[in-house]
């Protein structure tokens, strides 16, 4: 193993020890695993920072253990695995300082935040996995540290989500795992590189290559919640806000869009993938998905339901853009990948505050809480205009991209989707922001706010307000060279500049 | 028809008449001596098929001098099963398969 | 290659592998349980160095001879171990360290004990002598060694449940191997030697070679469990103390799946057709999917892990298809032979951390299981790392096995075996998660916990890694299994 094996390795086990040794932790021992928690992502945040700028440079990070013959357990950090470990390692860090404080006085601690380390850890595996067989075991390893975090409360609907979720995603992950050792066979060990590797294979083959990619994407789409194979994730809310908000915005559903990132472009190569006439039944799939979710989130009175009727839309920017061929389309949908996540986890930390402090779980209660909660309900609104796609935020970016990546690729019809989608968005966050800053309160608050006091726990305040203030900064800030949209660009330009 | 295949043949009938013993019926001492009788019939086929050769071979000899021993301890092994079961229970047959004491 | 290794692999170890646990036995009958209950521990460590010696040996300098006393055939005993050999031998020896562990705290002031040692010394010292055999007939007599012993530890449990499961397994062992026997006698009357060696190619097609055929995976097939000859397995399995089920669903039941490996491709090989082997898969199809099936239907923790097996077993068989074309055939071995492996190390650690999870509660209702996450919590832990592993979700033996599995069907185009795997992966985990959703229910009012001996929950946890490790250190053991094996050097 070269010296560049060791930064990768270091950053899973950053996590993945943190984890193991507060599963060891008693109930009790909250102060350590407090710090534990804190020092493990302060670590990993650390370790990504060097590692993105190695990168930056053109550094190579390579670790490679021979699991099987002709089968390479893989880690390498390339610029597009940068984008979510770099998003993971961040989020982390603020979803965990969140979740101490909302979790403050609940039972099985220990347990959650030994899965919530095990869960980051996946996603960072997979984030880095150089070919398709690391990135399954990550990808079910994810599957498995989540289940324990979604039925964490132990009621009956959490159980019962428990088990429509690993329904879905055991699923997905078998008709995955048959897609890819199916690949396997026919053209051996794929790694991920630049353009893909399968355009030199037998044109024989292409017809098999075709129900692969429909394997895979199937698979993956599970994760990524493309309709019809969304059903798990709205039900899967009943999980603590933290949960919610990692699931959404790093996790899981990253998990599915990142992967299929992976297979459109560094498997089969968007060029080989257009040649197939794969590309349009992908954007097919993605703009039905992003149609139906925006819908589907409008008549929602849950709080969170309609956060994650959103999730299922707004994830599907990212598969859009994936489906675009041309650079510009590209540079939409991956940037999107790092803009959703920031956005729609400043969204759940909001509701989780709302639930938390005033137990407010439906839309139709909120009537009057921006005076009550005004920097909660400011995130919320930052966020919340970002998702629709007001300029100068995030969101803009992506949809900019997006719209201008399908003229390029003649695919007009797309913008209509996005018209009609961000009109849906402003259709269901406008009410939601309309009620909370300008009706008047229904009923006194469960609980007042003491004279000079925060309106809530400053563990549960700081988070949101930092992802809000990111929110706004990655959109103003767009063109300096540290920000996604440069990085975006830097991938897209290593993938089409060959 | 040579002496030993007669042999090797009834050994075969043997072993199904005792098949068919183990299977059908349900008293416990029945089907342990249905189990000796398909054991006999094996060892005869062993013994007579081998003889085809108008030699002596003493290899199946052993064979089944071990088989034999081995019967006898898995029979009595059996027979001390059906005993305790029956002190037990006061039934020498199977839960579930037929009742006759 | 250090020193040590060195000397342990220069050690000629096969005669130790049969008979120290043999001695052991004997020695535990005469004197007690106190006396084995000291000599155990290195007794069986010493048979896991040996099996490792072996292992290193085969490793090395390929597949190993051995004339017992220095008699050969025909009338001596002949002895071999290649790779297949090794690793079944390191596998019993491992997890038979581990139930060693288990059952020194399982049966502490226990009357069993007195039975359990000697019987255990048998039972393991019988499947080395399986393991190691190369002619048929000492073959039935290590199968029947093997067998009388096992319904001896089934027996341990006291009340006439377990002595009618005790019975039904010893009628179904016996008729197993009675139908082997005669499929013996068959092949030396008309090939005058018992030798695998020797054997190999003999059989030509024809009714001879059928009727040899039917009759060994016939009785083969009953002794282990395959589906729908399974009725004798879930109460013997289930109902024994939690150690025995761990040996008998974990080795007993891969001893008769090792012997008709050998048989179809060694000495079966010329003779084998398609659609037998075909009928072989689908009756494994029958076992994953009904065995699953009647798992899910299950209220007792031990019966669920029990008819498990049932189901686990059927992967085993998918074997005798996949293997059947030569692309993929390869790759269907190692899987099946890895699957063997894995789920020996799984089911081992589930039965053991079953039994503490029993002995915690006082019960083995699984609906009444809530909160032993909170009393167990490395208990749930290692029953949660097992359950991966017969899931066959990576990192662990069961996922490599599946990984391989699905390589050869996929190479050979056996597309329905694929459905079968998937759906029996899924059944697989809707069955398990009743178990494990437990972990996450709120202790019920009249519940009342006890602390069981650290041992019990360790020991399971250690074998729990083994089953994870399998998955990890894929290509050592693949290696080894490579020496001597039938596909060798084919590439897929």
């Amino acid at each position: 193993m070269s010296g560049g094996a060791w930064l990768p390795l270091l950053v899973l086990a950053s996590s993945l020890v943190t984890g193991l040794v507060i599963f060891a932790l008693p109930e009790t021992s909250q102060r350590l695993r407090s710090s534990l928690n804190l020092a493990g992502a302060l670590i990993k945040l650390g370790l990504v920072s060097v590692m993105l700028w190695g990168v930056y440079l053109g550094q190579q990070y390579e670790a490679r253990y021979t699991l099987m013959p002709g089968i390479d357990f893989l880690l390498r950090a390339d610029a597009l695995a940068m984008l979510l470990v770099t998003l993971s390692a961040a989020l982390w860090l603020f979803t965990t300082i969140y979740a101490i404080g909302y979790l403050e006085g609940s039972p099985h601690r220990s347990r959650f935040f030994g899965f919530f380390s095990l869960c980051v850890t996946a996603t960072m595996g997979l984030a880095l996995a150089g070919n398709l067989f690391t990135f399954f075991l990550f990808y079910e390893l994810l599957t498995l540290s989540t289940y324990p975090l979604v039925v964490h409360r132990g009621s009956t609907q959490a159980l019962r989500a428990g088990k429509l979720y690993l329904g879905y995603t055991l699923s997905g992950g078998a008709v995955l795992l048959v897609g890819i050792i199916w690949l396997h066979g026919l053209a051996g060990n794929v790694e991920f590189v630049h353009g893909g590797a399968l355009a030199d294979l037998d044109p024989a083959l292409h017809g098999e290559l075709i129900i692969i990619f429909i394997l895979l994407i199937a698979g993956l789409g599970v994760k990524a919640a493309l309709v019809p194979l969304h059903g798990w994730l709205p039900v899967a809310m009943v999980a603590p806000a933290p949960v919610s908000a990692l699931l959404h915005a790093v996790a899981v559903v990253k998990a599915g869009a990142f992967g299929i990132v992976r297979v459109v472009y560094e498997v089969y190569g968007i060029e080989f993938a257009a040649d197939l006439d794969l590309l349009l039944p992908l954007a097919v799939v993605a703009s039905i998905t992003i149609l139906y979710g925006s819908l589907r989130a409008l008549t929602q009175n849950d709080l969170k339901k309609r956060l994650a009727y959103s999730t299922v839309s707004q994830v599907s920017y990212i598969v859009l853009g994936t489906s675009l061929f041309g650079p510009i389309g590209t540079i939409g949908g991956l940037v999107h990948l790092v803009h959703q996540g920031i956005m729609k986890i400043t969204l759940f930390f909001c509701a989780g505050n709302l639930a938390e402090t005033l137990h407010i779980h439906r839309v139709s209660e909120m009537n009057g809480v921006g005076r009550r909660m005004p920097w909660t309900m400011t995130a919320f609104t930052i966020a919340a205009f970002g998702m629709i796609g007001v300029p100068p935020m995030a969101g803009f970016i992506s949809k900019w991209y997006l719209g201008l990546g399908a003229l390029n690729s003649g695919m007009d019809w797309v913008l209509l989707v996005l018209v009609a989608s961000t009109l849906l968005n402003a259709a269901y966050f406008l009410p939601i922001l309309h009620a909370a800053w300008f009706k008047p309160q229904q009923g006194p608050w469960p609980e007042e706010r003491a004279r000079g006091r925060l309106e809530t726990s400053a563990w549960l305040l700081l988070p949101p307000l930092v992802t809000a203030a990111l929110t706004l900064a990655v959109g103003l800030f767009a063109a300096l060279a540290i920000s996604p949209l440069e990085w975006a660009r830097i991938i897209t330009l290593r993938e089409y500049v060959r | 028809m040579t002496p030993g295949l007669l042999y090797a043949i009834t050994g075969a009938l043997l072993f199904c008449l005792g098949l068919y013993g183990l299977l059908l019926h349900t008293h416990l001492l029945r089907k342990v001596l249905a189990f000796n009788l398909m054991g006999s019939g094996c060892f005869l086929v062993l013994v007579g098929l081998a003889q085809r050769g108008g030699q002596v071979d003493p290899v199946p000899h052993a064979l089944v001098l071990t088989g034999i021993v081995v019967a006898v301890s898995a029979t009595a092994f059996a027979l001390m099963l059906v005993r305790q079961l029956y002190v037990e229970t006061g039934r020498a047959t199977l839960p579930g398969e037929g009742d006759d004491p | 290659m250090s020193p040590v290794l060195n000397w342990v692999a220069a050690l000629d170890w096969i005669p130790w592998l049969l008979g120290v646990p043999l001695v052991f036995a004997l020695l535990a009958f005469q004197f007690g349980a106190r006396l084995a209950e000291r000599l155990v521990v290195p007794v069986f460590g010493l048979g896991l160095l040996a099996a490792t010696g072996l292992a290193l040996q085969v490793l090395r300098e390929g597949p190993q001879q051995h004339a017992l006393g220095g008699w050969g055939a025909p009338l001596g005993i002949e002895l071999y171990a290649d790779g297949l050999t090794a690793l079944m031998l390191l596998m019993t020896a491992a997890i038979g360290l581990a139930v060693v562990f288990y059952s020194r705290a399982y049966f502490r002031d226990d009357g069993r004990a007195t039975g359990f040692w000697p019987l255990t010394g048998f039972l393991i010292g019988a499947m080395n002598a399986l393991y190691l055999s190369a002619d048929l007939f000492n073959l039935y007599v290590t199968l029947e060694l093997l067998g009388l012993a096992a319904v001896g530890l089934v027996a341990l449990s006291s009340g006439s449940a377990a002595l009618a499961a005790a019975l039904r397994y010893l009628l179904a062992a016996l008729l197993g191997s009675l139908l082997y026997l005669l499929g013996v006698a068959l092949v030396y009357g008309a090939h005058g030697t018992l030798a695998l060696a020797q054997l190999t190619g003999l059989l030509q097609p024809g009714p001879l070679a059928w009727l040899v055929i039917a009759l060994m995976t016939l009785g083969l097939a009953i002794k282990t469990a395959l589906f729908p000859l399974y009725f004798w397995l879930p109460p013997a399995h289930g109902g024994a103390p939690a150690p025995v089920s761990a040996l008998l669903s974990a080795l007993v039941i891969k001893a008769s799946f090792y012997l008709l490996l050998r048989l179809w491709f060694e000495l079966f090989a010329p003779a084998i057709n398609l659609p037998a082997a075909q009928f072989i898969g689908l009756l494994g199809a029958g076992a994953i999917l009904w065995g699953s099936w009647l798992a899910l239907q299950q209220r007792e923790l031990k019966m669920l892990v029990a008819y498990s097996t049932v189901a686990q077993v059927g992967y085993l068989f998918l074997l005798f298809p996949l293997a059947s074309f030569a692309p993929g055939a390869e790759a269907a071995w190692n899987g099946g032979v890895y699957h063997a492996l894995s789920h020996a190390f799984a089911k081992a650690a589930m039965f053991l951390v079953a039994g503490a999870m029993v002995f915690a509660a006082g019960h083995g209702e699984i609906s009444r299981l809530g909160g032993i996450g909170q009393q167990l919590p490395l208990g749930i832990f290692t029953f949660a790392l097992a359950s991966v592993s017969l899931m066959g979700l990576p990192p662990s033996g069961g996922f490599v096995a599946k990984w391989l599995l699905l390589e050869a069907a996929l190479a050979s185009g056996q597309w329905w075996w694929i459905l079968v795997m998937m759906l029996g992966g899924l059944l697989s985990a809707a069955y398990l998660f009743r178990v494990l959703r437990q972990a996450f229910l709120p202790t019920p009012e009249d519940a009342s916990f006890r602390r069981p001996p650290a041992m019990l929950v360790g020991s399971a946890f250690l074998l729990s890694l083994v089953a994870l490790g399998l998955g990890l250190w894929a290509n050592g053991t693949l290696t080894l299994l490579r020496v001597g094996a039938p596909f060798a050097g084919v590439t897929p």
